[in-house]
C-alpha cells in the first residue's frame, strides 16, 4: 500500500513545538512505522528494535525546543534512532554487527549472477501479504550497512546527502553501499519474479 | 562505433544510469550506448529498475501493538510530568 503522499509534517511539527502534545502523538503515528523498520534494519533484533522505537521519540520529545526546522522533522528523528541503534549494537558484548562506518572495499565484486527477463508488472503475481513478506525477507537478509542505506534512500527517499548525515557516513560511502544493496536486492527477487519459462537454474 | 564501456564499467555506474540528472551528457550517451548494445545490461538496467519500483510502494508494516501501546503509555506518562503541576499521572490521551 503506497504511503499517502500528501502528508505535510510542518505544522504539526509547529504545533507540537507550541506545546500541543497531540499533535506530536500524531507524528509518533505517523513515523512509528518506518522508525520501527530502520531500528530493526540496523539492530537485526526485534527487542533492541522495540528500545531504540521508543527511546527515538521520547528523546526527540524531550528535545523538540532544540530542533530549529533546518532540516525535515523525520530526518531529525531519524538521526536521533540511528544513534540510539548504534548505542544498542555497541553494548552486545558479542556483537557481529558491522557499524555503520565501517569502511567498504569499492565494489570491484558487483555482484550480478542472475540474468533473466522479469515479468512487466512482477509484483501483481502476488497478494500483498506475500509481496511484502518477500520484499522484507529480501531486504532483512541484507546486512544492516546495505539495508539501512536502502531504507533511507530508495523507500523513506531521502536525498544522497540527507542519508549521508544521519548515517555519519560519507556521500561516497551512500552510493557505493546503495549500488550494492539494489544489486543484491534485484538478485534475490529474481526467483520471484521472473518471466515464466527463464529458467533462472538453467545455467548450472 | 561500439560502445567502449565494459560491462563491469556499466554496473560500477549503473547508480548514475537510474538517477537521471546525476551524470553529465557525454558519459550519458556511452552508458546509454552500452546498454543498447549489451543485452545482459539491458536486463539488468530493467529489473534493478523494477525492484526500486516495487519497493517504492511499499508502506512499512504495522507495529505490533503490543509495542505501540507500550510507546504511547510511556510518551503519555512524559507529557503528563511535564505539564505545569503535572505529577506523572496526567490524561493526556491522544486520540
Amino acid at each position: 500500500m503506497p504511503e499517502p503522499p500528501s502528508f505535510d509534517e510542518a505544522p504539526l511539527v509547529l504545533r507540537a513545538k507550541a506545546g500541543d502534545d497531540t499533535a506530536f502523538a500524531d507524528l509518533v503515528k505517523h513515523y512509528e512505522r518506518r522508525i520501527f523498520r530502520l531500528a530493526k534494519n540496523i539492530t537485526q533484533n526485534d527487542e533492541d528494535a522495540e528500545d531504540v522505537l521508543q527511546e527515538s521519540f521520547m528523546k526527540s520529545y524531550e528535545n523538540l525546543d532544540r530542533f530549529q526546522g533546518n532540516s525535515k522533522f523525520y530526518t531529525w528523528l531519524v538521526r536521533i534512532a540511528v544513534n540510539e541503534a548504534l548505542m544498542k549494537l555497541r553494548k552486545r558484548k558479542s556483537d557481529k554487527s558491522v557499524s555503520l562506518d565501517e569502511q567498504l572495499d569499492t565494489g570491484e565484486d558487483t555482484l550480478v549472477r542472475e540474468i533473466a527477463v522479469w515479468d512487466d508488472d512482477p509484483e501483481q503475481k502476488y497478494s500483498q501479504e506475500e509481496l511484502r513478506s518477500i520484499l522484507d525477507n529480501a531486504v532483512s537478509s541484507l546486512e544492516p550497512i546495505y539495508s539501512t542505506v536502502f531504507q533511507l534512500r530508495d523507500v523513506d527517499e531521502l536525498s544522497t546527502e540527507e542519508t549521508a548525515e544521519v548515517l555519519g557516513i560519507s556521500v561516497p560511502a551512500v552510493k557505493s553501499r546503495l549500488l550494492r544493496a539494489r544489486l543484491q536486492l534485484r538478485e534475490k527477487l529474481t526467483r520471484f519474479f521472473q518471466r515464466k519459462g527463464d529458467d533462472v537454474f538453467a545455467y548450472l | 562505433m561500439t560502445s567502449l564501456l565494459t560491462c563491469k564499467d556499466f554496473l560500477r555506474e549503473l547508480n548514475e544510469f537510474l538517477d537521471p540528472g546525476s551524470t553529465d551528457p557525454a558519459a550519458r550517451q556511452e552508458l546509454e550506448k552500452h546498454v543498447n548494445e549489451c543485452p545482459n545490461c539491458w536486463v539488468v538496467v530493467d529489473t534493478t529498475k523494477k525492484t526500486l519500483k516495487v519497493f517504492k510502494g511499499m508502506q512499512a508494516s504495522e507495529v505490533p501493538s503490543r509495542i505501540k501501546d507500550r510507546l504511547m503509555a510511556a510518551l503519555e506518562r512524559k507529557m503528563a510530568s511535564r505539564k505545569p503541576g503535572g505529577c506523572g499521572g496526567g490524561d493526556t490521551h491522544a486520540s
